[in-house]
């Protein structure tokens, strides 16, 4: 039973970062943007909060109040996410440049900048940030006692960051956002026909810098999630989460809630592809070695077939990827 | 006459000007990223990363190894432009190139040559994917080509880790987390120096490889300029309905543009790991080669003769790279070939206007 809680808990602390980190792709290709950045844009995310983190660790306030140090550093993450994704939405929206190559170059970008500013700033070699232990809420945090290895202990309390109950608050406000509000409906006005939305004098070029820096800003803090999850600490690289987010946007159908349902459909993958021989009711496949690359390459075989039968009725925005110029209307 | 001609030159000039000015500027922008690092070792470090290429005959025969697979990934990405596809999957079927280059060589024992086809038709078989999906179900290619990356890159450890001959394990060496080295495996497999080694001092790295690819290169000008498959596939990325009204094929086009691309990055793959130097590893992450070859083919252009020089051009700042540690991580390399890229996103939009500007002129001239 108590590894049934530990891939429930687990599951759920790797799908967090593919869910925010998926939003992200649908805020920005909903109002026209296509973010290939997103991978990038989590790695400066998770750099910057790591950093922070460090400094808390180091001046002493990481320990008094670990879980507001954290908020910071997740704020951190979000924000430093978003000024990344501004040089995509410069290039994409005022210079009309290709977007898939500008964004191309950005996640070039964001994994050599942390690899050379880690290097430069822990010294040669030194390419691993470590995470401080107390980010971790424990029943200490809640002044409970500590509590034995029992199922509900397990499931709540052995992967319980904060980065899981922000990412129910942005879950519910990122939807509200997108169909409740007359910015979300106009969001996607610019994504689906922006001339359209133009010719009702919806400022195209704002809501798009809108879409690409909310992107920015839950794919900054996906990028500490993710660090978080895999918890060896921050080696410069999120492991292709960035594009493994895209698969949950496009298997989600650009959707909030199919995108929730994905992301806990991938990270269940992830989980199993670490966890395969200590799980009892998977088939054992003894004779098959490195079975883990197995179980990792599957979310991206189911995604391809799931676009072979949805591309026709697709709900991908219809004007994402090109750049929209008033001259054209 | 004349006057049209001045004018094709000027655009020609134009873009090779646009890929001067953004090398400048990535070259600028990372020295001033060194700058802040660390301002002692800054100018150090520059000097190294541009310096080191030439500075033995030993690097310079490693400045034209890597130059083979990028100007193959660079052909590959380029070739895909022409069609109007980005080809990021350049780095999948890098890998399925390698993949099958290092079948024939340690499982089927065959030589060298053989190996390369083998190759090519590895990439081969993983540009049809992309092709495919673009062709039939509309799919983008660039998310199938993602996609393809990853699964690329799981297959072959999956694969490799289960044929137990690949392994180095199996051929004397103790580590089994890599392929075995072709030395010990099938000498007849590596790639023959070709009398290049005497030239180079010895060097362990050169090999015939680079003049394969420079043919290549010829081969794919070739087909791009002079035949009528090269101007329909041209046709399909300036304009994919007016080609369909002219009765081309669009969809065939797509898939065998993406069919030679993914044979042309397979092809990559084989030169760079038929070369006995390096052993393939089980990889955690997508092999960067194949971005590599984005920066290759928007530097040149897409001209499959300026990719030529391009590759040499990475390959060199990439060696540079690498002499730049222990005052800072190679990956600085990287900062300047992405700042390249970002740049070039613009330098194709300007290009573009320029172009039009041209075209604008023409249409005036024939008016009056």
């Amino acid at each position: 039973m108590i590894i049934l809680a530990n891939i429930i808990s687990l599951t759920i602390v790797f799908a967090v970062p593919l869910m925010l980190v998926a939003l992200g792709g649908m805020y920005s290709e909903h109002s026209g943007v296509i973010n290939i950045a997103l991978e990038g844009i989590m790695v400066i995310g998770a750099l910057c909060a790591c950093f922070v983190l460090n400094a808390f660790d180091k001046s002493g306030m990481g320990k008094v109040h670990p879980q507001l140090a954290m908020l910071i550093a997740i704020l951190v993450a979000g924000v430093s996410g978003m000024a990344f994704s501004v040089l995509l939405a410069f290039a994409a929206i005022n210079l009309k440049a290709d977007q898939t190559i500008g964004g191309t170059a950005l996640n070039i970008f964001a994994p050599s900048f942390a690899v050379v500013l880690t290097w430069a700033i822990q010294g040669q070699g030194q390419t691993t940030i470590q995470i401080p232990s107390w980010i971790r809420i424990t029943q200490e945090t809640f002044g409970l006692e500590k509590g034995g290895n029992t199922f509900f202990n397990a499931l709540i309390f052995k992967y319980f960051y904060l980065t899981t109950p922000i990412a129910v608050i942005l879950f519910i406000a990122a939807w509200m956002l997108l169909y409740k509000t007359r910015f979300g409906l106009r969001l996607r006005a610019c994504g689906e026909h922006p001339q359209a939305a133009d010719s009702v004098g919806i400022n195209v070029y704002k809501m798009r810098y809108a879409g690409v820096l909310i992107s920015g800003f839950l794919g900054g803090i996906g990028g500490i999630a993710y660090t978080i999850a895999v918890g060896s600490g921050f080696a410069s690289s999120v492991g292709g989460y960035g594009f493994l987010a895209l698969a949950v946007m496009i298997f989600g159908n650009w959707k909030p809630v199919p995108i929730l349902g994905s992301a806990v459909f991938f990270a269940l993958f992830k989980v199993i592809a670490a966890y395969n021989s200590s799980i009892p009711f998977l088939p054992k496949l003894d004779n098959i070695k490195d079975k883990s690359s197995l179980y990792q390459m599957l979310p991206y075989i189911v995604t391809m077939i799931v676009l072979i039968f949805t591309s026709k009725k697709s709900k991908a925005p219809k004007a994402e990827g090109i750049p929209y110029d008033k001259g054209s209307r | 006459m004349n006057k049209k001609k001045s004018l094709a030159e000027n655009a020609k000039f134009v873009s090779i000007l646009a890929s001067l000015i953004s090398i400048l500027v990535g070259l600028l922008l990372g020295f001033i990223l060194l700058l802040i690092l660390k301002p002692s070792d800054a100018l150090g470090g520059m000097q190294a990363m541009l310096g080191t290429g030439f500075s033995s005959l030993d690097k310079f025969g490693k400045v034209m190894y890597q130059a083979a697979p990028l100007m193959l990934c660079g052909l590959s990405v380029g070739f895909a432009f022409k069609t109007g596809l980005f080809n990021i999957g350049a780095s999948g079927q890098y890998t399925m190139g390698a993949f099958f280059a290092l079948i024939g060589a340690i499982v089927l024992q065959l030589p060298w040559w053989a190996c390369l086809l083998l190759s090519l038709l590895g990439g081969a078989i993983w540009g049809v994917f992309p092709g495919l999906f673009k062709a039939l179900f509309n799919v983008n290619e660039v998310i199938t080509s993602i996609m393809f990356n990853w699964i690329a890159m799981f297959l072959v450890n999956l694969l490799i880790a289960n044929i137990p001959v690949m392994l180095a394990s199996a051929w004397g060496a103790s580590n089994s987390d890599r392929t075995a080295a072709l030395a010990s495996a099938n000498p007849g497999a590596i790639i023959p120096k070709g009398g290049l080694d005497a030239v180079f001092g010895n060097s362990s790295w050169v090999n015939i490889s680079v003049f394969i690819t420079i043919v290549v290169a010829v081969i794919m000008w070739f087909v791009l300029e002079k035949t009528t498959f090269g101007y329909e596939l041209k046709a399909c990325g300036l304009n994919k309905d007016a080609s369909a009204y002219a009765g081309i094929n669009a969809k065939r086009n797509i898939v065998t543009s993406m069919i030679i691309a993914g044979a042309l990055s397979g092809l990559g793959g084989g030169t760079y790991y038929l070369a006995g130097t390096i052993q393939y590893v089980l990889e955690k992450s997508i092999l960067g080669m194949g971005f590599n070859g984005i920066p290759v083919a928007l530097l040149a252009s897409s001209n499959p003769i300026g990719t030529i020089f391009s590759a040499l051009f990475i390959s060199y700042i990439q060696v540079g790279g690498a002499a730049m540690q222990p005052s800072f991580s190679s990956e600085s390399t990287n900062i300047i070939i992405s700042v390249i890229i970002y740049l070039a996103a613009f330098a194709l939009l300007i290009r573009g206007s320029i172009q039009k500007l041209l075209s604008r002129k023409k249409a005036k001239e024939a008016e009056s």
